[in-house]
C-alpha cells in the first residue's frame, strides 16, 4: 500500500474535521447508538478517535497492527470494553468505526471530486482502512465477552462445592451443577480435608442439583466414594430422581455396595442409624 | 537394614510406618507382619499410615496384599490415617483397596478392630 495516499487521508480530515465530527455523531445517533446520557461520552471518544486517526495516518505506515497504531487500537479496544458492559450488540458497537465512511467519503468527493482515478483511490483506501478498524473493534468486543465468561465459570468453580456438618460425624456434599473432572477433583479435596477436620465417618453426597448424569458424572461420583472409604468414611449417595435412576441402570452404571436414597432426608436417617441415634418427640 | 517395629497390643498388632518405605522394606513389612501373625495368634492388626505423605501403586498394592495374607491367616487388617492427597492419588490410580477395611485414624481404627470381635449395639 503506498504511504503518501494516507496523507493525502489525512490532510482532507484535518481540513474537514469540526463538519466530519457532526455529521458522524449526527449518524451515530441516526443509528440509535447514542442516548442521552452516552452523548457527552461519545462526542469526546469521536473526537479523539478522529485526532488519534490523523495522527497514525500521517505517520504512514499502512498496518493498523504497527506501533504507530496503538493509540487508535486502544481507543477502539476501550470503547467496545465499554459499550460491552452498558449491553450494546457487536453491531452497534462496530457502527461507531462504519458510520464515519458516509461524512469522510463525502469530504473526499470536495477534494478529489474533479479527478475521477483520485477520487477513486482515496474512497478505496479510506473504506479498506476503515473495514479493517471496524472489524478490529469488534473483536475487541469478543475478546471482552469471553473474558467475563471465563471469569465468571472461575466464579461458580468456587462457589459450588460446599461440604456441610449435618450432626457429629455426619458431613453432607450438596452438588448442584454438573461434575466435570475439574470439578471432581475440588470436590474430592474439600469433602476429604472436611472428613480429617471433623473426624466424620458418614458422609452424603446429594446430587439433587445435577442436571445430568451419565457414565463419566457417575465415575466421578465412585470414584469421591472410594477416595472417602478409603479414609474410613462411608458415603450415601443422595437426591436420586427417578430421571436418573432410570439413566443409571439403563447405562448399565454398577454403585457396588453404595447406598443410594432418593431424599437427603431418608439418607440423614440411614446415617443417624448407623451412629447408634435416632429422632424422638419431646415429651411435655 | 531398617525394620519397620511391630508392637502387640492385646489380641491386635500394631504397625506405625514413619519413614517412606521403599520396595525393599515394604516387602521386608509383609514378611515380619505374616510370622507375627502367627506365632502372637493376633486377630487384627493395625496399620497407621498418618505419616506417609507419597504412596504410590507398591506400596498401594503392598498393602492391599497385607490384608489378603492377615485374611488367609483369620486376622482383619485395619488401614488408618490416611491423608486425603494420598486417598486421591491411590484412588486416581485404579487402586479402591476395597477389600482393606479403614479408618480415619488409631483410635476409631481399634474401635473397628474391637468391634469386630465383640459385636454389641452401639452406644453414642
Amino acid at each position: 500500500m503506498n504511504d503518501a495516499v494516507y496523507s493525502r487521508l489525512a490532510e482532507t480530515i484535518n481540513k474537514h474535521e469540526t463538519d466530519i465530527l457532526k455529521e458522524w455523531l449526527d449518524n451515530q445517533r441516526a443509528e440509535g447508538t447514542l442516548s442521552k446520557s452516552l452523548e457527552a461520552d461519545v462526542q469526546q471518544q469521536s473526537r479523539e478517535f478522529l485526532a488519534s486517526l490523523k495522527n497514525s495516518l500521517r505517520q504512514g505506515r499502512a498496518d493498523i497492527m504497527a506501533a504507530e497504531w496503538i493509540e487508535v487500537r486502544d481507543l477502539l479496544t476501550n470503547l467496545s470494553r465499554n459499550r460491552m458492559q452498558q449491553g450494546f450488540t457487536p453491531s452497534q458497537t462496530g457502527t461507531f468505526i462504519f458510520s464515519l465512511k458516509q461524512p469522510l467519503f463525502e469530504r473526499l468527493r470536495k477534494e478529489f471530486g474533479q479527478d475521477a482515478d483520485s477520487l477513486a483511490r482515496e474512497v478505496w483506501t479510506a473504506t479498506l482502512l476503515l473495514d479493517k478498524l471496524g472489524l478490529f473493534t469488534i473483536e475487541a468486543y469478543q475478546k471482552t465477552r469471553e473474558a467475563v465468561i471465563s471469569r465468571q465459570q472461575q466464579d461458580m468453580l468456587e462457589l459450588s462445592t460446599p461440604v456441610v456438618k449435618l450432626w457429629h460425624g455426619i458431613l453432607a456434599l450438596p452438588l448442584i451443577g454438573t461434575l466435570d473432572s475439574e470439578r471432581t477433583q475440588v470436590v474430592m479435596e474439600s469433602l476429604l480435608q472436611q472428613i480429617v477436620d471433623t473426624g466424620s465417618d458418614i458422609a452424603i453426597i446429594d446430587i439433587t442439583g445435577v442436571p445430568l448424569v451419565d457414565t463419566l458424572v457417575a465415575q466421578h461420583l465412585l470414584k469421591t466414594v472410594a477416595a472417602a472409604r478409603l479414609m474410613g468414611a462411608d458415603c450415601i449417595i443422595s437426591g436420586i430422581r427417578p430421571q436418573i435412576a432410570q439413566t443409571i441402570v439403563h447405562l448399565g452404571v454398577e454403585l457396588g455396595d453404595v447406598i443410594t436414597k432418593a431424599t437427603l432426608a431418608d439418607a440423614f436417617a440411614v446415617a443417624l442409624t448407623r451412629r447408634g441415634l435416632a429422632v424422638q418427640a419431646i415429651k411435655p | 537394614m531398617e525394620k519397620i517395629p511391630i508392637l502387640k497390643l492385646g489380641d491386635f498388632l500394631l504397625v506405625t510406618i514413619q519413614v517412606d518405605m521403599h520396595d525393599r522394606l515394604a516387602l521386608a513389612l509383609q514378611d515380619d507382619l505374616s510370622t507375627r501373625v502367627v506365632s502372637s495368634g493376633a486377630r487384627g492388626v493395625l496399620i497407621d499410615i498418618s505419616a506417609l505423605e507419597i504412596v504410590d501403586s507398591f506400596i498401594g498394592r503392598m498393602l492391599g496384599n497385607i490384608a489378603a495374607i492377615s485374611a488367609v491367616l483369620d486376622a482383619v487388617t485395619v488401614v488408618v490415617g490416611m491423608r486425603p492427597a494420598v486417598a486421591i492419588t491411590l484412588v486416581e490410580l485404579g487402586i479402591s483397596l476395597k477389600s482393606v477395611r479403614t479408618a480415619l485414624n488409631v483410635e476409631k481404627g481399634m474401635e473397628l478392630l474391637r468391634q469386630a470381635f465383640e459385636p454389641r449395639s452401639q452406644n453414642q
